[in-house]
């Protein structure tokens, strides 16, 4: 039986951990603090969170001892709530939480509440990217809630001195047989300020038996949105709120030289702020800001840049010398001799991919509100790192990390490019100076050119096969768009795959499975060129080159399911049409793509995509309609990026930073969606953010090389009608 | 120029006092706390701002405030009666079709104006009318689904 200590509920062997948390900054108090009366049930992150640690410094605390990975608590009015430090972008992170909280505690999952990325009240999270919030963060809470409901149960064996084990939590209530005895959980722990710390071994309920999880519940907070009335940070406003607006160069790296603001402080009610090379104006209306700084003269100063039209050669010529190249160099797996295996081929294929660079253009554009009080400043922002932009903050500002909180509205999406955010940093810097709450809103010009982009890539490949369409060999090289799937999940006995770190002209960063996309894209290209030297069906010349070990049978049922839904193999496409395929895995999960387009080389839009059938596997699904969502999403998503997006660039200079310059999918261009789910209950919940975009683009390249017999091995394969 | 100092919005006329060449957007939004319509691209082409002047699909971050004075502006927060949704904010619940919902708002007024004019549009009529509209989740294949439901719920006199 679990003692009971001064109101403390605590596990005798995790005694130690109370300890910990008692010797940090962090109290039970503080927990109250925050909740309110009631029981509380904190999880200490697990190997999950220690292998979240973003590599440089980053202090850790805020809402929580930094042991701490999520806590659940249960008020005196029995309401639920829940507290991560993951952040909404639309992939409804918030709805599958409360799922899973709810399936542990037993409630209705609407009556969860869900609290997130708040740095005052939350857990230190590293960031929402990388697929993790589902495979970390519902177990951690699914934990919470397992122990919440079991300490639930103590607490009314204990208070009807009934025989525990007779006793059931459903509805919101403990209850006996024939409904003796009953209480609400309100009523067990009204009146209580109950702590328990708990380890990753809490017991829950495995996927076969979830029923809240496991469902297509809906959106938690839909209605907010189809009302307008979720407010996202842009629509965040404070008591004598002001507008901010940030002088821009006209290219990137620029230095001040100089610069004349007489006019812009004449204009009534406008403030100029200087902080260094930053330049900016505060208003009472954004118009007034905005009308401000056209009235600024400035010269700059820019370094000489590389442009588009060299940047594969710069890529190459950089290689292993340039700083900043996305991440580190390395191999994706060396076996067998590259000789050898070229040696043994009956067929080769040797080319040459590239990938630009594409801008992620979030609806809502960077945005931050920020004001000061008594020393202490709060910042809403959309980011996906609520934590790292608080010590961004904290180091540009010159406070204390705990002198700063960031609170993460429900945001305008991100697709992972909204992990730094310079908006907030700079609406600070002008709240500081005018004593104001300030509201800064980028354009969408700004967004398109101050933030960052999806790495460009040149990937190398040489491939060889026998003549029965047996791999023999497999050289690989990409270089700077990165080493994620970089290795093929294909039997290759002789196998190398490199990745080179280069010297990047433009601001790069995450993106949406950035390097996979790059990788799958060569990957499955040169594939599909390789089926055809040999004269096989590329269905069965990847079917024939997959073996029996996990990965690769995962990614055999992920073909055979997109084929078979697809009808592969069953009839010809019609004249002008194409039919590809191509599949991929990242993150832990799989996926299979199959393409039918129609080309029209004399048409402004040459490749209309008519069809996309999309298999994936990601272990047990957690919400089967939000998953086929973001597959759906995914897939027009990575439409752009496979047939038209590009940053167009020219020494410093973006040349097409609109909406109407840079083409983004649009209703006309979304396709007949469908997509196959592959539930596998018995394996661990895998994200599904990421994965499903990146074998669109080789089914879309395969599919016009079926229909055309021209091979184009350039993301997009259409930026401006079909290539010259 | 004069200052504008009124507009009629849903129904209600609402006090203001805004340079004229502000956008209605930024009016709506920052002026009177109608923050249903969003700021996308600010040059007419993501259809993020869209509310109805005169009964018309309009992209406010285009509209000079002084142009829309004295007509009757709707935006999504006028929409719903009380608790109950307007059909096309229901069908859209429904089809489960957004997830940031930034471009939701948008939507959900340039489908209330395609079908005030055309109650019985096609799948193609949709796509066309819905053409300025991004959603950059992706999810348009749902908002079509949604706007053919929201139709036939006008139609069976739900609205
Ligand atoms: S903000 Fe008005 S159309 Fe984009
Ligand atoms: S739901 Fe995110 S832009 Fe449409």
């Amino acid at each position: 039986m679990t003692p009971h200590l001064d109101g403390i509920v605590i596990e005798p062997e995790r005694y130690e951990l109370i300890e910990a948390i008692a010797e940090s900054e962090w109290t039970r108090r503080q927990f109250f603090g925050i909740t309110g009366a009631g029981l509380i049930v904190a999880l200490l992150a697990g190997d999950e969170a220690a292998a979240q640690q973003p590599q440089r410094g980053g202090q850790r605390g805020g809402g929580g001892p930094p042991e701490i990975g999520g806590w659940v608590h249960i008020g005196a009015d029995g309401a639920v709530t829940a507290y991560s430090g993951k952040v909404e972008v639309g992939q409804n992170v918030r709805t599958s939480l409360a799922q899973a909280v709810a399936d542990e505690l037993r409630v209705p999952y609407q009556s969860v509440k869900i609290v997130l990325a708040d740095t005052a009240l939350v857990p230190f999270d590293a960031g929402t990217f990388g697929s993790r919030s589902t495979p970390a963060m519902a177990p951690q809470l699914r934990r919470a809630a397992a122990a919440a409901r079991e300490a639930l149960l103590d607490l009314a064996a204990e208070k009807s001195k009934a025989e525990r084990a007779t006793l059931s939590a459903a509805d919101g209530k403990v209850s006996g047989p024939g409904g003796k005895p009953s209480y609400t959980y309100g009523d067990l722990t009204q009146g209580q300020k109950l702590m328990k710390v708990i380890g990753g071994d809490v017991p829950t309920t495995t996927a076969d038996k979830w029923t809240v999880a496991g469902t297509s519940a809906p959106k938690a907070n839909g209605r907010d949105i189809v009302t307008g009335g979720h407010k996202y940070t842009s629509d965040v406003t404070r008591p004598g709120m002001v507008f901010g607006k940030v002088l821009r160069p006209k290219k990137l790296k620029s230095k001040l030289v100089s610069v004349d603001t007489r006019a812009a402080e004449a204009a009534p009610g406008v403030t100029v702020v200087r902080d260094g090379d930053l330049v900016g104006v505060v208003a009472p209306t954004e118009y007034t800001a905005a009308e401000a700084v056209k009235l600024i003269k400035a010269e700059w100063d820019a370094p000489a840049q590389v442009s588009a039209k060299d940047l594969f050669q710069h890529l190459k010529d950089k290689a292993g010398r340039g700083g900043g190249g996305g991440g580190r160099g390395g191999g994706g797996g060396t076996r067998g001799s590259i000789e050898d295996g070229l040696k043994a081929a009956d067929k080769k294929v040797t080319a040459t991919y590239t990938v630009a660079y594409i801008a992620h253009v979030p609806l809502e554009p960077r945005a931050a509100v920020a004001e000061w009080a008594d020393g202490k400043l709060t910042v809403w922002t959309g980011t996906q790192r609520p934590f790292g932009v608080r010590d961004d903050l904290a180091r540009a500002l010159g406070v204390a990390a705990d002198k700063v909180r960031v609170i993460v509205p429900d945001t305008g999406s991100g697709y992972g490019g909204k992990h730094t955010v310079a908006t907030a940093t700079e609406a600070a810097i002008l709240a500081r100076k005018v004593g104001k709450p300030v509201k800064l809103v980028w354009t969408r010009e700004e967004e398109f050119t101050w933030a960052y982009f999806r790495p460009a890539g040149l990937i190398d490949v040489t491939a060889g096969a026998k003549a029965d369409g047996t791999l023999t060999v497999w050289d690989f090289h990409n270089y700077n768009s990165g080493g994620s799937s970089l290795a093929s999940p294909y039997a290759v006995p002789n196998h190398r795959a490199e990745f080179h770190p280069t010297d990047s002209p433009l601001a790069q960063g995450s993106y949406r499975a950035l390097a996979a996309t790059a990788n799958t894209f060569a990957r499955e290209s040169a594939m599909d060129e390789l089926a055809h030297a040999v004269g096989l069906d590329p269905l069965a010349f990847r079917l024939k080159n997959l073996g029996d070990a996990a990965p690769q049978k995962r990614l055999k049922a992920v073909l055979e399911a997109a084929a078979k839904q697809f009808g592969w193999g069953k009839g010809k496409p019609t004249e002008g049409h194409g039919y590809g395929l191509a599949a991929g895995t990242e993150k832990g999960s799989f996926v299979a793509s199959v393409a039918e387009v129609a080309v029209d080389r004399k048409a402004k839009n040459p490749v209309r995509v008519v069809r996309v059938v999309t298999a994936f596997e990601c272990g047990a699904v957690v919400n089967p309609d939000h998953l086929k969502n973001q597959i759906e999403g995914a897939v027009v998503m990575g439409l752009g990026g496979a047939l038209f997006e590009h940053v167009d660039f020219d020494n410093g200079e973006i040349l097409n930073p609109t909406l109407g310059d840079y083409r983004v999918p649009r209703f006309r261009d979304a396709p007949i969606l469908e997509t196959v789910l592959l539930d596998r209950k018995e394996l661990p919940s895998e994200g599904a953010g990421e994965t499903p975009i990146i074998a669109v683009a080789p089914a879309v390249a395969n599919a016009v090389f079926q229909a055309t017999g021209e091979r184009l091995r350039a993301m997009p394969l259409v930026p401006n009608g079909w290539p010259k | 120029m004069p200052n504008v100092k009124g507009l009629q919005v849903n129904g209600a006329d609402r006090a203001t006092d805004a340079h004229p060449d502000r956008s209605l957007l930024s009016v709506l939004r920052d002026d009177l706390g109608l923050t249903g319509a969003k700021y996308g691209c600010g040059e007419g082409r993501c259809g993020a701002c869209t509310v109805l002047v005169d009964g018309r699909a309009i992209r406010s971050c285009q509209s000079r405030v002084e142009t829309v004075a004295g007509k009757p502006i709707r935006t999504v927060e006028g929409l719903a009666a009380g608790e109950k949704l307007h059909p096309v904010q229901a069908a859209l619940l429904d089809a489960g079709a957004m997830q940031c919902g930034y471009c939701t708002p948008g939507m959900v007024m340039s489908a209330v104006a395609l079908l005030e004019q055309h109650p019985e549009p096609t799948r193609d009529d949709i796509v066309a009318a819905m053409n300025g509209n991004i959603c950059r989740c992706g999810t348009y294949g749902r908002l079509v689904v949604a706007i053919e439901a929201a139709a036939k719920a006008m139609k069976g006199g739900a609205k």
